[in-house]
């Protein structure tokens, strides 16, 4: 094998020898054309400022739906671009700190040095607590699922179920979403070292969804009919419960900035927070802030 | 001769700046990561269990703990699936068989790890949970995955290693009137063996590397395994899953488990080189 690389190698080596020399006009042409293309293109971006990408970048949570409301707004406003990247809450936040996105997306609340920047609240979420639809259980207590998450309960018989071990499925350390979950439901607790580890609700979502004896949370607005969400403490997670705050685990959903947005920024902002937004958002599952 | 002297020099060039972002990357994983290491105290970071870096506990032992499991049970699967590969191939198959044979199983190497993730998700995830127990997400899985996955490295350095063998040695001990199964196993695989141990190693250095198709498979609790259905993360994972939403000391913390994932690869990978010139 080593043989037969050497000898591609050495007879490339030789092509490129015996041909390489491109003749001197063309490649002088090559070069004026290169720099004429420079010129052309600093010109069409100086004259045209708008249409710099505006970029926003963050929380997984928030992502699909910022998605969303920029494929709308891009349809609405020809020309405007918004472009929308993933990377997580912290990256987003460090992200809009450092100027490398105009908007950072967060699904948890600005912490220490963080509070500098500029909060956007824009929308609500709940936390829904999911099991596999042939889970009959229906309702849980907050105490029961603090329970089960710290570790000391370990087997679904606990719930008067029938007796299985519980598959425990938690987001990672630096989750948005864990990190809403650990202060609304866990108070001083942690959540135990023996749970599940995935990094994005749609891989909770399908863990929850293959497994019928596991136990997780996501994202309110991501409950689909492939697994059950939980009512806790009598109270369903649905729109309505989530916006009058009778469901206990809701969240913020917030976009950040170094300074008040403006110009093509703003824009899009007041695109996210007036009524056709707000609406987008709402009919995506979320719950509008307005 | 002034073109053939330039060309030299482009070429030395291209291959100083290979050798540079080498050192680039070592520079920065340590200067990113050392810091932590420093004020959380070295036994504090590889000799606890207790990972919360949100919380300021940056103990990683439970990782260190299951990548060497995770290593060793693919190694348990891919070394002797490999091996006797390799020794079918080299040594027992008509030349058209292995025409045939050792491209497919070359381009196992190029099947992207996330699908082999996805196939462990959706196939060998659920019959683990159904006919073994536990959440199916677990050390059993990942090794199953990994053993598959370091398939192509171990066969094609095993069978180089076992082609590099003089057929002087086959004949002399056919001569002598070994049986073939005995000159394989007494005459090749001997002087063979420093080309299958650097196979094998290349192999562990593939395996504790490798991070998406373990993501998915692993489960990734942070619990030191009792048994191999239960769910580990690798240090791999460890960086992977939480760079996302880290700052702070939390990615510095993660930038530490590079260091030490660094320091196993270049162990490794040192120990594969000496074995190598021992020939």
């Amino acid at each position: 094998m080593s043989n037969s690389t050497y000898a591609l190698t050495k007879s490339q080596g030789f092509g490129l020898a015996k041909t390489s020399e491109p003749p001197r006009p063309v490649a002088a042409l090559l070069l004026f054309l290169l720099g004429a293309l420079c010129i052309i293109c600093g010109c069409s971006s100086a004259s045209e400022p708008v249409s710099r990408p505006l970029c926003l970048a963050g929380s997984t949570s928030v992502q699909p739906f910022a998605e969303k409301l920029a494929e709308i707004y891009m349809h609405r406003h020809p020309g405007a671009r918004v472009d929308v990247q993933g990377g997580g809450s912290s990256a987003g936040i460090y992200a809009a700190t450092h100027g490398a996105a105009d908007l950072g997306a967060s699904s948890r609340e600005l912490l220490g040095e963080e509070k500098k920047l500029v909060e956007i609240p824009i929308a609500y979420d709940g936390i829904a607590v999911i099991v596999h639809p042939s889970n009959p259980l229906t309702n849980i207590s907050l105490a029961d699922i603090r329970k089960i998450f710290s570790g000391q309960e370990t087997n679904w018989q606990a719930l008067g179920l029938p007796s299985h071990p519980i598959d425990l499925i938690t987001r990672e350390e630096g989750s948005g979403t864990r990190e809403a979950f650990e202060h609304l439901v866990m108070a001083k607790g942690e959540i135990t070292p023996a749970a599940l580890v995935q990094d994005s609700n749609g891989s909770v979502r399908e863990i929850v969804a293959g497994d019928p004896h596991s136990i997780g949370y996501i994202s309110a607005g991501l409950v689909d009919h492939r697994v059950k969400g939980l009512a806790i403490d009598g109270v369903l997670p649905t729109r309505d419960n989530i916006k009058n705050h009778t469901y206990k685990l809701v969240r913020r959903f917030l976009l950040v900035a170094r300074a008040a947005p403006t110009g093509s920024c703003q824009a899009f902002v007041d695109f996210v927070l007036g009524p056709d937004g707000q609406k987008i958002l709402e009919t995506e599952g979320l719950v509008g802030v307005k | 001769m002034q073109r053939e002297k330039f060309i030299e020099r482009v070429l030395l060039l291209l291959a100083l700046s290979s050798i540079g972002s080498l050192a680039l990357i070592t520079i920065f994983i340590f200067l990113e990561g050392f810091p932590l290491i420093l004020s959380v105290g070295l036994k504090d970071f590889i000799f606890s269990s207790h990972w919360a870096p949100t919380k300021g506990h940056f103990g990683i032992l439970a990782m260190i703990i299951s990548s060497i499991l995770v290593t060793i049970g693919a190694m348990v699967i891919g070394v002797p699936l490999g091996l006797s590969c390799a020794i079918v191939l080299a040594e027992f198959s008509p030349k058209r068989l292995k025409m045939v044979l050792k491209p497919t199983l070359e381009l196992l190497a190029g099947i992207p790890s996330v699908v082999y993730g996805f196939l462990g998700v959706v196939w060998l995830v659920p019959l683990i949970r159904n006919y073994l127990g536990g959440p199916g997400l677990s050390l059993l899985a990942a090794s199953i995955i990994l053993g598959i996955m370091i398939l192509p490295t171990i066969i094609s350095i095993s069978i180089d290693a076992l082609t590099a063998v003089p057929d002087l040695y086959r004949d002399g001990s056919l001569a002598l009137g070994a049986t073939r199964w005995q000159t394989v196993s007494r005459v090749v695989l001997p002087a063979a063996s420093s080309g299958i141990i650097t196979a094998i190693i290349l192999g562990m250095g593939r395996a504790i590397g490798e991070t998406m198709a373990v993501i998915m498979v692993a489960g990734n609790a942070l619990k030191i395994p009792t048994s191999v259905l239960d769910p580990v993360r690798t240090l791999t994972s460890n960086i992977a899953l939480e760079l996302g939403y880290a700052a702070g000391r939390h990615r510095e913390a993660l930038f530490a488990t590079g260091i030490v994932l660094f320091i196993i690869i270049m162990i490794l990978n040192l120990s594969a080189t000496l074995v190598t010139r021992r020939r």
